[in-house]
């Protein structure tokens, strides 16, 4: 029937209208904002300055390398690794008490469309403002710390894809995490040990080779290290080709399972939810 | 002087017995402290997988390093940075107008009001990592060793809360300071390594400019031997002058204020 290929063909385009919408408003909001945005990257950018500058006199104490990472190669995965972690800035499972008790969750029950697109919608423009105003920061570290950093083309293409599906499955997670918050009061404790976990066997705190084997055999098995040291690694490692489709595949799985666990727990959650606030 | 003392004994009351309602939040600060120590020695531990000494540093006396960033840490999250997101969140709204009209002096009431008492628990967690550490490290410690780190780690918290009140007063002039405490935190991961690792430029801001490298580090060097009187005279000269700056520039700031509904 042709009537119902229109409202598919409609609903499709109003969808990714909705995004670019979502996303516009949030880049102006943003770039009202520049010096808090500077000053917020500006302790973002202490973490990975304080690894490379560990690793980098580890490295100089030892002949010029560890486990074959010279400070070049440091100062390259600590500076892509901001862009990263700006990629992978979502909307925190901490905020969902916070959407519950204000009954902000009730207001986003009556829209017609699932909440993850607006947090998916309102970050992805979020970050775009933050990325720009990086640059001259990565400009400046690298002209401190001399990054060895020559990416071949098929890298460069990976790595713009890749932090896209990090900024996915990142996203996802922190969905069904923060569906915890509907079951109990106390799902904080359940987000640390998650952002502990993230924190060692993402990639977030060293390159992955410098963890003992039995860490980077459990990584092999979770989402973390795909959302940080896969995309960082695309750009700054040599990586295969056939690696880097291997990666983004790997990548796709997990958003895939990301997808199937933000229905599920949706689904479940909602039904458990009673509204407080006003 | 007494009037002031009095007052801080005031607000340690009133944070206390309200902090005393919520006794579950303790296991939640308990639980927290725990994974933060946990990481702390898990990366400690990678660090020396890969090395003996770190610019000269053991791991045993990093670990003291370590202890004394989580114990100022407690301190900051217990009263520093409560009592400075609360000044500038007033100042955005006009409510400080309560605090500057009662009769005492103005600061001495802001960097008083708030009390987060489970967040000490960091201090105990952080002594005991100093205890392990310094149980490990060869040099004997003698009474006025201890006695120096006690007084420099005084010093040490009093420069951290300088330099958050100065950080804090900057609301008078740009009114969205959601960051500060994400600033802060970041910057303040600089101290869990002695600061000879960092490249001059770097150690010399976080010596001077944020004084992470006073708090922190010469404290631990009181403990690992390393002390020199040097150091400790021209850390009290930086102190006072650091202290005098502050409220000048508290008051400074303060001019600038305009009241609610303005």
């Amino acid at each position: 029937m042709s009537v119902g290929a229109l409202p598919q063909a409609s609903r499709a385009r109003s969808m990714v209208d909705f995004y670019l919408t979502t996303m516009r408003t949030q880049i102006q909001t943003q770039f009202q904002y520049r010096a808090a945005t500077y000053m917020y990257t500006l302790g973002m950018v202490a973490e990975p300055t304080i690894y490379l500058v560990v690793w980098t006199t580890i490295a100089d104490a030892h002949g010029g390398s560890v486990e074959g990472i010279g400070p070049g190669q440091f100062a390259a995965y600590y500076i892509v690794w901001t862009l990263v972690r700006t990629m992978n800035i979502v909307f925190t499972p901490f905020g969902w008490e916070e959407r519950i008790r204000e009954g902000q969750l009730s207001a986003q029950l009556l829209r017609p469309l699932h909440p993850v697109h607006y947090d998916l919608g309102w970050f992805a423009g979020h970050k775009v403002p933050w990325l720009v105003m990086y640059l001259p920061i990565a400009v400046v570290l690298s002209l401190i710390f001399h990054p060895t950093l020559d990416p071949r083309p098929v890298e460069v293409v990976v790595f713009l894809i890749a932090i896209w599906g990090a900024y996915l499955i990142r996203s996802l997670n922190h969905f069904v995490l923060g569906m915890v918050t509907i079951w109990t009061t106390r799902a904080s404790a359940v987000f640390q040990v998650w952002f502990l976990a993230e924190l060692l066997l993402s990639g977030r705190l060293v390159p992955l080779p410098l963890m003992p084997q039995w860490s980077q055999t459990l990584a092999a098995w979770l989402p973390f290290k795909w959302t940080f040291y896969f995309p960082i690694e695309s750009l700054v490692g040599s990586m295969s080709t056939a690696e880097l489709v291997g990666g983004l595949g790997m990548q796709l799985l997990w958003t895939a399972i990301g997808v199937l666990m933000v229905a599920g727990s949706w689904r479940l959650s909602v039904r458990h939810y009673s509204a407080v606030g006003n | 002087m007494i009037r002031g003392l009095r007052l801080a004994g005031t607000y340690l009351r009133l944070g206390v017995l309200n902090e005393l309602q919520y006794r579950a939040n303790f296991f939640v600060a308990l639980f927290q402290s725990f994974l933060s120590v946990a990481v702390g020695i898990a990366v400690l531990a990678l660090v020396y997988s890969h090395t003996a000494e770190l610019n000269g540093w053991t791991e045993s006396e990093l670990l003291v390093i370590l202890g004394v960033q989580i114990v100022l840490g407690g301190v900051i999250h217990a009263s520093i940075q409560p009592n400075m997101e609360r000044l500038t969140d007033e100042v955005r709204d006009g409510k400080l107008d309560f605090a500057l009209t009662k009769p005492e002096d103005a600061q001495l009431i802001v960097s008083l009001r708030e009390l987060r008492l489970w967040q000490l628990v960091e201090v105990v967690s952080g002594t005991i990592v100093i205890a392990i550490g310094v149980s490990r490290v060869q040099t004997t410690i003698g009474v006025g060793h201890a006695l120096a780190f006690v007084a420099l780690l005084l010093v040490g918290a009093v420069l951290l809360y300088c330099f958050w009140l100065v950080l804090a007063t900057g609301s008078f002039w740009i009114v969205t300071m959601w960051f500060l405490s994400e600033l802060f935190e970041g910057i303040y991961q600089v101290g869990r390594w002695p600061i000879g690792v960092y490249p001059g430029w770097l150690r010399y801001s976080m010596t001077y400019l944020v004084p992470i490298g006073f708090a922190v580090t010469v404290p631990a060097q009181a403990l690992t031997g390393r002390l020199g009187w040097e150091t400790v005279l021209v850390l009290l000269g930086f102190t006072a002058v650091v202290v005098v700056f502050t409220r000048w520039f508290w008051r400074f700031g303060l001019k600038r204020y305009s009241g609610a509904s303005a």
